[in-house]
């Protein structure tokens, strides 16, 4: 799979080779694990174990993103499908060989680590639809027959992903099968109108939900353990934020983050942790480097030779950066709180692979532009 | 397709909106972060600085368990536990040192209080003392002002109200264990679980929901009030199939020996009572076990904490005779008019397996030597069948496979043949150990459940999965769900087979010569089996059983049900290194338990066990 000397024999691929946007990436991967060691930080206890623990991550996820950009992506409109229907028999056997986590069978254990199939299934969620559609995404509009395969193709993996259970992920893999699907050619008006159909029929449907099934939606809806955890941590995710002012309180300076009222703060609950800290100068950085994310990403998109690789770039990015504004609206306030993390900022070895492959697919789509 | 240099138009202009679309969702949230972070800063910067609002858990109240009638078996009552907040104790070190005198504790546990401070955030409690006596939380009420930053926690705490009996299957709640903790969010670190027996096999119906209250405290940590609270949701009750009473019988039949009783109800698999001895109090394991009580119980050479009736494995001895005589008269080596001629001994190979009786049963048919318990009638029954046959039959009465009566680490016995032996000690297997299993003697294990199941299956003809719990209600006391009998499978044998088995079984009891006679009973049929099964092999001269060392002793066995025309009862009674066999020590256990399930039933009318 890896070829370096594919890499090497074509030098037009290294003299394009996509440095912008990989380092993009990396100062946000290298911002995360500051803000990592910052919000596992116990005073006198060294270095945490989850900085070198997603430092190792980093490093094997560049070693997968050299690996995504060695082969032509074309070749994906052939293996784009069987790579998404591996990435869904893994997901089946999480209820069967899987192991547990904070209160959901998320992880299958590989050796000695245990990795996260859903997180690889957004990346290859958007590789099966960018496959399947981008014959027909090149007109005005995409007909509606069309739609069979995709709808498909999220329901799979939506189901068994609710079921570990894990709202969140759904909810991303949901925003992004609808950006792929839009940018293939869905009428928006269509996307407007499932959503009204949608919210409408939600509280009829909750009326006739039997109380432990209304109890299960409300546990999906507030993963933490304190019952008053959604309300609460929202409130102190808010404070943190809030307080952190123009130029924060310093580097692990930060008292909503070092007394324990924040709640993952590794996970989904970094940005609060990193926004205590630095302040609206920091976040308005971070944010920065997000927008340059989506803009280089769009850029390539635009670019791309091919249907496919417009629609793997720009779905790619569109993932990405819809769960970076998802998260960051839910530790903000914009957004009620579901679990979902930051992407290349969270701490997560699994997300990390997943989101290295994916801008190593972005990449691939960038470098190939010239390769005729 | 690919032959394009560029995207289509309409994608790129696609594309181009939901850039700009998605450039619109980083303004609203640089909106919002000015707003945070700007605009109110000053504010939320107080905020943190005044972070007062602390979250405190609600327990759940752990769901009780009660016998089929409604009878408490496990409960949960409240109990009063001390807290302290270092950071809301203005001096720490006095504060403790008035807890101290006012809860009578000693310099060691104040330090280790203090100790527990230094390594963790402040703000987080501490327990100072569990469960309080009355007059202790009187103190700490009348010293409220002294004692900033201590309170009061109501929890409920487990109780075992008939301490050691059952004490193996109700299993016990311990403190939650730090992998536990990180495994799963539902858990806190200090938190109870089940850890044993049925506590943890239903720990999830048992749990219940934790709530939590959002409290306002001043700045002394004193509370001020209840900002919000979610109300915690009590665990669901658990309805077992034991009869309290029942078991209180087979308990005082058990008397001082060690082992086990099972009884089951063979219509539905049902556990009516299941006694280990010797047993252990659950209750000591509530606040979490002294040290000296513990090794107490794992230094004890009698291993009281072992479920003997699920975990303990033994070789079956001559009840296993049961399950010989069914193969040998299916697979057609024997008639029921086969005779076989007994003297005493019967030579193998260069060596003599002996009759239990010395000067021989005669010439026997297989109803005979199951009523008499002919050991070599099946050593040459079994030589014919061959071990392969044996083992498949053992196997179709739930032999070598745990029953799955759903609690864990349930053994399965060993059903050997040659495969398993060349597995277990690369060795080939000789037909001398055939001669030996066919007396349920060598290698063959069984656990008491097995047992039970075993002869509830010879009386139904059916195998079913032994269940304990009947019904999960929830705290209101609606059915949750309802636990249905599980139907494994049938006995593959003809109904003449079967009918066979069970003349003899009664006779085995209900005949001058039987040597389950001790199991009789005036107004109900039993019918049942002995077994003695030893534990050391000895040479020619084999003592009795009384003389030997304890340990070295037989094991007494007696499964029986009852009663033979309409079965509703099935014992297993096995008693470790019993001062006699099985026919003098375990049959009179099982009558026992049999007559009171009679004596019960008829003090309650007969359709009350149908009901419940």
């Amino acid at each position: 799979m890896l070829s370096i000397d594919r890499l090497r024999i074509d030098r037009r691929l290294l003299e394009h080779f996509e440095w912008p946007f990989l380092s993009i990436v990396l100062l946000i991967a290298g911002c995360g694990l500051l803000t990592i060691f910052s919000a596992t930080f116990v005073a006198g206890a060294g270095v945490s174990p989850y900085v070198v623990r997603q430092a190792v991550w980093i490093g094997i996820s560049l070693v997968v993103l050299l690996a995504t950009l060695s082969f032509d992506y074309r070749r994906l409109d052939r293996y784009g499908i069987p790579m998404y229907a591996a990435t869904l028999l893994l997901l089946c056997l999480v209820p069967l060989l899987g192991t547990s986590g904070g209160g959901a069978r998320r992880w299958l254990p590989v050796g000695p680590v245990s990795l996260q199939p859903s997180e690889f299934m957004k990346i290859a969620l958007v590789v099966a639809l960018a496959s399947n559609l981008h014959r027909w995404a090149g007109g005005p509009r995409l007909a509606l027959r069309r739609l069979v395969g995709p709808v498909l193709m999220l329901a799979a993996p939506a189901y068994l992903v609710l079921a570990q259970p894990d709202l969140g992920t759904v909810i991303v893999l949901g925003a992004g099968w609808v950006a792929v699907l839009l940018l293939a050619g869905l009428p928006l008006r269509l996307v407007f109108a499932a959503v009204l159909v949608i919210g409408a029929a939600l509280p009829y449907a909750w009326e006739h939900l039997k109380p432990y099934q209304k109890q299960r939606v409300e546990s999906y809806l507030h993963p933490q353990s304190d019952p008053l955890g959604a309300g609460y941590h929202a409130r102190q995710s808010k404070i943190a934020i809030g307080s952190g002012m123009v130029h924060g309180k310093g580097y692990l300076r930060g008292t909503q983050n070092q007394l324990r009222f924040l709640p993952e703060q590794h996970t989904d609950f970094i940005f609060s942790v990193y926004a205590e800290e630095w302040g609206f100068v920091g976040t308005a950085t971070l944010l920065g480097l997000y927008i340059a994310l989506l803009a280089r990403g769009a850029m390539i998109a635009m670019k791309a030779r091919d249907n496919l690789g417009a629609l793997l770039a720009g779905g790619l990015t569109a993932m990405i950066v819809l769960q970076a504004v998802i998260n960051v609206g839910m530790t903000a306030g914009v957004l009620p709180v579901v679990g979902i993390t930051l992407p290349l900022l969270s701490y997560g070895g699994s997300s990390m692979m997943a989101l290295m492959a994916g801008v190593g697919l972005i990449m691939n789509v960038s470098m190939r532009r010239y390769v005729f | 397709m690919f032959g394009q240099h560029e995207a289509s138009l309409a994608l790129r202009r696609r594309l181009r909106l939901a850039a700009v679309g998605a450039l619109l969702a980083f303004s609203v949230l640089l909106a919002q972060l000015w707003i945070l972070q700007i605009l109110q800063g000053r504010e939320m910067r107080t905020l943190s600085e005044e972070n007062r609002i602390r979250l405190r858990r609600v327990e759940a109240t752990r769901g009780p368990v009660l016998d089929r009638f409604g009878r408490t078996l496990i409960d949960s009552r409240a109990s009063f536990d001390a807290m302290i907040v270092p950071e809301d104790a203005r001096h720490l070190e006095s504060t403790t040192e008035v807890l101290a005198q006012l809860l009578k504790q000693g310099a060691a546990q104040t330090q280790a209080i203090l100790d527990q401070a230094a390594g963790r955030p402040a703000f987080q409690e501490i327990l100072v003392k569990r469960d309080l006596e009355w007059d202790e939380i009187v103190a700490l009420e009348t010293h409220q002002l002294e004692l900033p930053g201590v309170s009061l926690r109501i929890t409920p705490r487990r109780s075992y109200p008939y301490g050691s009996l059952l004490a193996h299957t109700l299993g016990y709640v311990g403190e939650v264990g730090k992998q536990e903790v990180e495994r799963d969010w539902r858990y806190r670190s200090g938190d109870l679980v089940g850890k044993s027996g049925v506590e943890r096999e239903w720990e999830s119906e048992l749990r219940g929901i934790p709530g939590g209250q959002q409290i306002e405290v001043d700045a002394l940590g004193r509370e001020l009030r209840v900002l919000s609270e979610v109300e915690a949701v009590p665990g669901n009750t658990l309805v077992l199939s034991v009869d309290l009473d029942l078991q209180r019988a087979a308990e005082d039949a058990m008397g001082e020996h060690l082992g086990s009783v099972v009884v089951l109800d063979p219509r539905s698999g049902e556990v009516l009572a299941l006694v280990n001895r010797p047993s252990f109090d659950p209750n000591l394991f509530v606040h979490g076990i002294h040290g000296a009580d513990w090794r107490g119980l794992t230094e004890d050479p009698r291993h009281p904490l072992n479920d003997r009736a699920t975990q303990g494995q033994y070789p079956p001895g001559s009840t296993f005779k049961i399950i010989m005589a069914a193969a040998a008269l299916e697979e057609g080596i024997i008639n029921p008019f086969t005779r076989i001629s007994c003297g005493g001994g019967f030579w193998f190979g260069n060596r003599n397996f002996r009759c239990w009786k010395k000067g021989g049963h005669g010439s026997v048919a297989v109803h005979q030597a199951l009523v008499q318990s002919c050991d070599v009638f099946f050593y040459q029954v079994g030589q014919r069948l061959g071990i392969e046959a044996i083992a498949q039959y053992a196997r179709a009465f739930g032999l070598g496979l745990p029953t799955g009566i759903g609690l864990e680490h349930e053994k399965a016995g060993t059903v050997p043949d040659p495969a398993w032996k060349r597995r277990r000690f690369r060795a080939p297997w000789y037909a001398g150990e055939t001669v030996s299993v066919s007396i349920g003697q060598g290698y063959v294990t069984t656990t008491p459940i097995q047992m039970a199941q075993v002869i509830a299956a010879v009386a139904t003809g059916k195998r079913l999965r032994p269940r304990l719990v009947r019904r999960i209600e929830s705290p209101t006391g609606e059915v949750v769900r309802e636990i249905e009998p599980e139907e494994i499978g049938t006995l593959p044998l003809r109904g003449t087979t079967l009918l066979q088995l069970r003349s003899a079984l009664a006779d085995v009891v209900n005949t001058p010569g039987g040597t389950g006679k001790n199991a009789r009973l005036p107004n109900v049929t039993v019918a049942g089996k002995t077994g003695t099964s030893q534990v050391v092999q000895f040479g020619e001269k084999r003592p009795k059983s009384a003389d030997l060392p304890w340990h070295q002793r037989d094991h007494a066995w007696f499964v029986a049900y009852a009663s033979v025309d309409d079965p509703e009862i099935a014992v297993a009674a096995l008693v470790e290194h019993a001062e006699g066999g099985g026919g003098a020590v375990a049959a009179p256990i099982a009558r026992t338990v049999i007559a009171a399930y009679y004596r019960l039933k008829e003090e309650r009318g007969a359709k009350q066990y149908a009901q419940h």
